[in-house]
């Protein structure tokens, strides 16, 4: 069997007192599309971000294609990484999409999407502008390559971040809650296109409260509940038969 | 029409020196602004302790005290170390080679310039002011930004220098305006430890010509357009460190 290209086993992670995650496990292969779906406080946007170390786990292991993330028990910090460079390494090949967009403000569309391309891999500039505008193209903003993000609206400056993402032509796409932020017709527009991404067979973890995208698009999805898996599955199996009754009761409010 | 009574060359002169010491007080203020900032928020006590000691005596203590303070206290400082590192040399060399002679390895007594002591001097000053303004702006910046740098594989130093640096200046670059507009105006404190600056060269051309009220008009008058294309300068660069919007 091949290599994960991301493997999850038996994370946790505590802040102070609050235990969040208490034993994840997840693994995805290259173009799996998962959805992770639960209430808020679940745990759920605390575990994407664990993955690519924004949050530092408490324990568990992480390997992205195989090859683990190192870490080691600090007396003061607790759990921190053995190698920083490793963790950025693997960071700049995982690319995460923010709630709340996180484009960088001071600079234009196409320089968000060329930013991490050109300053942290190496990509000569022209090469990397030539491949922004293509991916601007793509998610329909090359018209506003030379805008600032404040000037676009949210549904925009969310296609601009997955431009931003697809820059780095990550192993990973994380989306955290992507569509959360959006007034509801915008939230169309992100959904085409990350629709679009999984077709073309990305390997995305979504974090979202879409049913419809977790049901259609993911072809696995994953429910938490107080830190744990509670059930997970095929949309189709488990939207039809959940065996969970919490799981009963989260599709049922959601609907 | 300009004549001052032969002094015209001598005030220009005087002028481009105030511009200097102001302009070069500046980049040190600035630099050890941003060092004292960053302490501040880093995680090590120590380097808070420093940092906060360091912001609360300068703010402290009036700006000509601290001037005469430093200018005073470092040259004897500074004599003082080379008198003992002569010393020292001297005693360890004579140690390996009995036959050895005293030399003065060192200069016997440095004169610090006055140019020199003015900048560090008002420079180590500003750069409290700078720390409190740059410790705003830092604060200010969105935590989203800086997390999407983390996420994208910047190490500290890009993030610096790639994201917060440009964002904190449209924060601080208000009080960074209000700061160096005061700054340039406490160069006219470096006539009093000797400096040739154009206030101390109306104190002695007025003192010949027995005409202060037209020399110390011309020195404001200087400062005056300082201050203005300052202003300018800074509105011009808070609208390109602005956020862009519609």
């Amino acid at each position: 069997m091949n290599v994960p290209t991301l493997s999850i086993k038996n994370l946790h992670k505590s802040f102070a007192d609050n235990h969040v995650l208490k034993g994840v496990d997840l693994e995805a292969h290259k173009g799996d599309v998962i959805s992770i779906l639960g209430a808020s406080g679940s745990g759920k946007s605390t575990l994407l971000r664990c993955v690519n170390l924004l949050e530092t786990p408490t324990s568990g292991d992480i390997l992205v294609n195989g090859e683990l993330i190192k870490m080691k028990q600090d007396k003061k910090r607790g759990a921190i990484p053995v190698s920083i460079k490793q963790v950025e390494r693997i960071r700049s090949r995982l690319a995460m999409v923010f709630q709340g967009f996180n484009l960088w403000s001071h600079l234009s569309v196409l320089e968000n999407v060329i930013e991490a391309p050109v300053h942290v891999l190496g990509v000569p500039k022209k090469e990397a502008i030539a491949k922004a505008e293509a991916l601007l193209q793509r998610v329909g903003l090359y018209e506003r390559k030379d805008y600032y993000p404040e000037q676009l609206s949210g549904g925009q400056q969310q296609r601009v971040a997955i431009a931003r993402a697809l820059a780095v032509e990550p192993e990973v796409m994380l989306f955290d809650e992507p569509t959360s932020a959006l007034d509801p017709e915008l939230v169309g527009e992100v959904l085409t296109v990350m629709r679009d991404l999984a077709e073309e067979g990305r390997t995305m973890l979504v974090v979202t409260h879409e049913m419809a995208f977790a049901r259609d698009v993911s072809n696995k999805v994953l429910f938490l509940h107080q830190g744990l898996v509670e059930e997970q599955g095929k949309p189709e199996d488990i939207f039809t038969n959940p065996t969970s009754e919490r799981f009963k009761q989260f599709i049922s409010t959601v609907y | 029409m300009f004549s001052l009574y032969g002094y015209q060359d001598i005030f220009l002169e005087g002028a481009w020196l105030t511009l200097q010491v102001a302009l070069l007080s500046l980049v040190l203020s600035v630099v050890l602004g941003l060092l004292a900032a960053l302490a501040k928020l880093s995680h090590s006590t120590v380097l808070k302790s420093i940092a906060t000691l360091y912001t609360t005596i300068i703010r402290g203590i009036p700006d000509l005290i601290l001037m005469l303070l430093i200018f005073f206290g470092g040259q004897l400082l500074i004599n003082d170390m080379s008198y003992n590192l002569n010393e020292w040399l001297n005693e360890t060399l004579t140690g390996y080679y009995p036959d050895h002679e005293w030399t003065a390895y060192l200069p016997e007594y440095i004169d610090i310039s006055p140019y020199f002591a003015g900048i560090v001097t008002i420079g180590f000053i500003f750069g409290a002011y700078m720390a409190e303004t740059f410790r705003g702006a830092i604060l200010s910046v969105n935590k989203g930004q800086l997390e999407a740098a983390t996420a994208y594989g910047m190490n500290k130093y890009k993030r610096f220098s790639r994201v917060m640096f440009p964002q904190m200046m449209r924060y601080a670059l208000p009080g960074l305006g209000n700061n160096w507009l005061v700054l340039l105006k406490t160069t006219a404190l470096v006539s009093i430890i000797g400096l040739q600056d154009m206030v101390k060269i109306a104190g002695d051309a007025s003192g010949s010509t027995q005409k202060p009220f037209t020399f110390y008009l011309v020195v404001a008058l200087i400062f005056l357009f300082y201050t203005a294309v300052s202003t300018s300068a800074l509105k011009w660069a808070e609208r390109k460190y602005s956020i862009q919007t519609r």
